[in-house]
């Protein structure tokens, strides 16, 4: 699904490099997740992937199956079913959450030569799927995400991704500032998207949202690279002992 | 007092074209306007409130040419608006193009035909509001169109209009130089909606003088046209009484020229004033707004609401005003002035001012330029949002709140795709 080769990137505006030769293959139905210490690269990954302004890639490739990822605009890649949820997801005031919901998905139909849905179908759908993410008709009457409280802004990345249903989905720090109830509800709503076909890079500090949902692969990242992957059982590691062990093990 | 020697020169060119009509009581009433602005002169660029907008293209004896332009691609703006129309073209009437002028609670009269007739209530009001609307803040202008319109129409409200009057301006002369004044007279309690659209000329002078009775309601959506030379100079003067509301929103997608003022007040106890704008320039485009809203009565409200979207080197100005009387207690005075500037080149001048003489009021302002916002836009563009889209999404975020001013719903949507087809037109 999502393919990444010694990937590197530098701030634009600096001479700051961030990521100095990533590698990352995730396959279909796969969930992976990324752990590391602040200031690893976690964030600028997801970044770079989304198409976000500001990074400069110096070298290596990352491909969306086998589509080159990094020539495309954001919107472009979206349209390929790549979808970024957001750590801090963005206030838009004036725009209402349920137009640009339907924007968002026309916009994302029509790229890819599907029909656009209709104002009825549309309305039945996102009332099935916010109702499951308990988001009411008023959260979804208001401007995107303006007045939303931490959680609420969580959920309705999760009802984007929901209503978008994206292949390859990436979280990034979706469980920061949410209480347990608020975790478990949205991890509810990214395990009712799992499926054959549909990916997961979830990049996380905790291993408690890993408890909920349970990944596939876990990569520690480490000064812009990936130092060490392997199953769930490293999750438990890093939460038991920290990255400092990991860090030294990696550096002899 | 008189004019200093290149004052006087000006008026004396700008008149020399002009034919002056001293018939009956409306004569009367032109004669004081015209004293009015010979005390005054034209407008000049040193004058404290032309600093930002050169009059000099407003105030030539001939009008600069202007091209009329043809919106083809798009249907006349309040088209689906069940309405009773009054076309003037190039400033002359158009009675085969316009609507009977019945309507069931309202007088509708010529100003043309008026001279002639005895219309008592009209008497008292032409050219009264701009007079009193001359301090302290002088506008020539204005006194030019009292003293030398060759149209017009004169509206009574009785009750509430089953529909509203559309006032249609059409430019076909390269040439024109309109000079318009009307005059609306809502009795207490009565109800209407104005509307307004087109460029009316090549250049357009207009004045607008509204008296709003006691409770009575009067809402004024316009569109000032499409065309890319035409320049205007427009005046909106209200009175508005006890409990009554009054709500102006105007639309302003290019011309070369445009100078909106709204000269307000609030003389009734609980009055409402609400003025709004949203102008959109590609180029060669300077917009003005200039704003003046006098609270006399107690608990009286006023929100002035204007958005400018600039791009290519377009210029937008707002001079809004509040002053706040002795003795207008519990007022409620709101102003902002934003602009969304789509490039480096463009410019956006503000000049907020408040003067209050009253100890306990509310009174906010503020005035911001900015571009659109990029994490905003990459956020939607992250979403499948292709990029003008995106930017339209949020430029129509950003005129939200003066398009919210409009209650009609179906008017508001109107103006909304308007604006929409614009940003399509000039997305790149």
């Amino acid at each position: 699904m999502l393919e990444i080769n010694n990937l590197h990137v530098k701030l634009e505006d600096e001479d700051k490099v961030i990521l100095r030769g990533v590698d990352l293959k995730i396959g279909a139905g796969e969930v992976h997740a990324i752990m590391g210490p602040n200031g690893s690269g976690k964030s600028t990954l997801s970044y770079v992937l989304s198409g976000r302004d500001g990074y400069e890639v110096t070298e290596g490739s990352a491909t969306l199956e086998g589509q080159e990822l990094l020539e495309m605009e954001p919107e472009e890649r979206a349209a390929a079913g790549l979808f970024l949820a957001f750590q801090y997801p963005v206030e838009i005031p004036g725009v209402g959450n349920m137009t640009f919901l339907r924007t968002a998905l026309n916009a994302q139909r029509k790229t890819r030569g599907e029909e656009e849905l209709s104002a009825g179908d549309f309305l039945k759908l996102v009332r099935a799927k916010a109702k499951t993410l308990k988001i009411d008709a008023e959260m979804l009457k208001r401007p995107v995400n303006v007045g939303f409280s931490g959680g609420e802004k969580k959920r309705n990345e999760i009802l984007q991704m929901a209503m978008l249903e994206p292949k390859m989905c990436i979280l990034d720090e979706t469980d920061s500032g949410l209480d347990v109830d608020a975790m478990k509800l949205v991890a509810d709503g990214v395990n009712a998207l799992r499926d054959a076909g549909r990916s997961f890079l979830v990049i996380t500090h905790y291993q408690r949202l890993l408890d909920h949902i349970k990944p596939d692969v876990v990569h520690i990242m480490a000064a812009g690279r990936i130092i060490k992957s392997g199953g769930p059982e490293l999750a438990l590691e890093v939460e038991n002992n920290g990255y400092a062990d990991l860090l030294a093990e990696v550096a002899q | 007092m008189n004019l200093p020697k290149a004052k006087q020169d000006a008026l004396t060119a700008r008149l020399a074209g002009l034919s002056f009509d001293a018939r009956g009581w409306l004569g009367a009433a032109r004669s004081e306007a015209l004293a009015r602005l010979g005390a005054m002169g034209l407008p000049g660029k040193r004058d404290e409130y032309w600093r930002y907008t050169d009059p000099t293209s407003l105030t030539t004896p001939e009008a600069p040419p202007a091209a009329a332009f043809d919106a083809g691609d798009e249907t006349p703006v309040f088209d689906g608006i069940d309405r009773v129309k009054l076309v003037f073209t190039d400033g002359v009437f158009d009675a085969d193009a316009s609507d009977d002028l019945t309507l069931a609670g309202v007088e509708i009269e010529r100003l043309a035909e008026a001279g002639a007739a005895d219309i008592h209530w009209a008497q008292g009001l032409y050219g009264a509001l701009e007079a009193r609307g001359q301090t302290p803040v002088q506008r020539p202008l204005a006194a030019l169109a009292s003293a030398f319109a060759s149209d017009g129409v004169l509206i009574r409200v009785t009750g509430r209009a089953a529909k509203p009057v559309s006032l249609i301006y059409r430019h076909v002369s390269e040439t024109s130089d309109a000079i318009l004044h009307h005059c609306v007279k809502l009795e207490p309690g009565a109800e209407l909606t104005l509307l307004e659209n087109g460029p009316a000329a090549a250049r357009f002078t207009k004045v607008l003088e509204v008296e709003v009775g006691t409770g009575a309601r009067f809402h004024h959506i316009r569109a000032q046209g499409r065309d890319h030379a035409r320049r205007a100079a427009t005046h909106v003067f209200a009175r508005i009484g006890a409990g009554a509301l009054f709500k102006s929103f105007t639309l302003t997608a290019n011309g070369r020229l445009t100078r909106n003022d709204a000269v307000l007040e609030l003389v009734g106890d609980d009055a409402v004033a609400h003025v709004a704008g949203a102008s959109m320039g590609d180029g060669d485009f300077h917009h003005d707004d200039t704003v003046f809203i006098t609270h006399e009565g107690e608990r009286c409200e006023s929100r002035q609401v204007f958005k400018k979207v600039l791009k290519n080197g377009a210029v937008g100005v707002f001079q809004g005003k509040i002053l706040v009387k002795p003795g207008a207690q519990k007022t409620d005075g709101y102003q902002i002035s934003q602009s969304l500037l789509l490039d480096g080149d463009s410019q956006f001048l503000a000049k907020p001012e408040l003067e209050i003489y009253a100890d306990d009021v509310k009174c906010s302002h503020g005035s911001t330029s900015g571009a659109i916002d990029d994490t905003a836009l990459y956020y939607l563009r992250s979403r499948g949002v292709p990029l003008r889209q995106a930017q339209s999404l949020l430029v129509l975020a950003f005129l939200a709140e003066a398009i919210g001013e409009i209650e009609d719903e179906a008017i508001a949507e109107d103006i909304r795709s308007r604006l929409e087809g614009w940003l399509h037109r000039h997305a790149h």
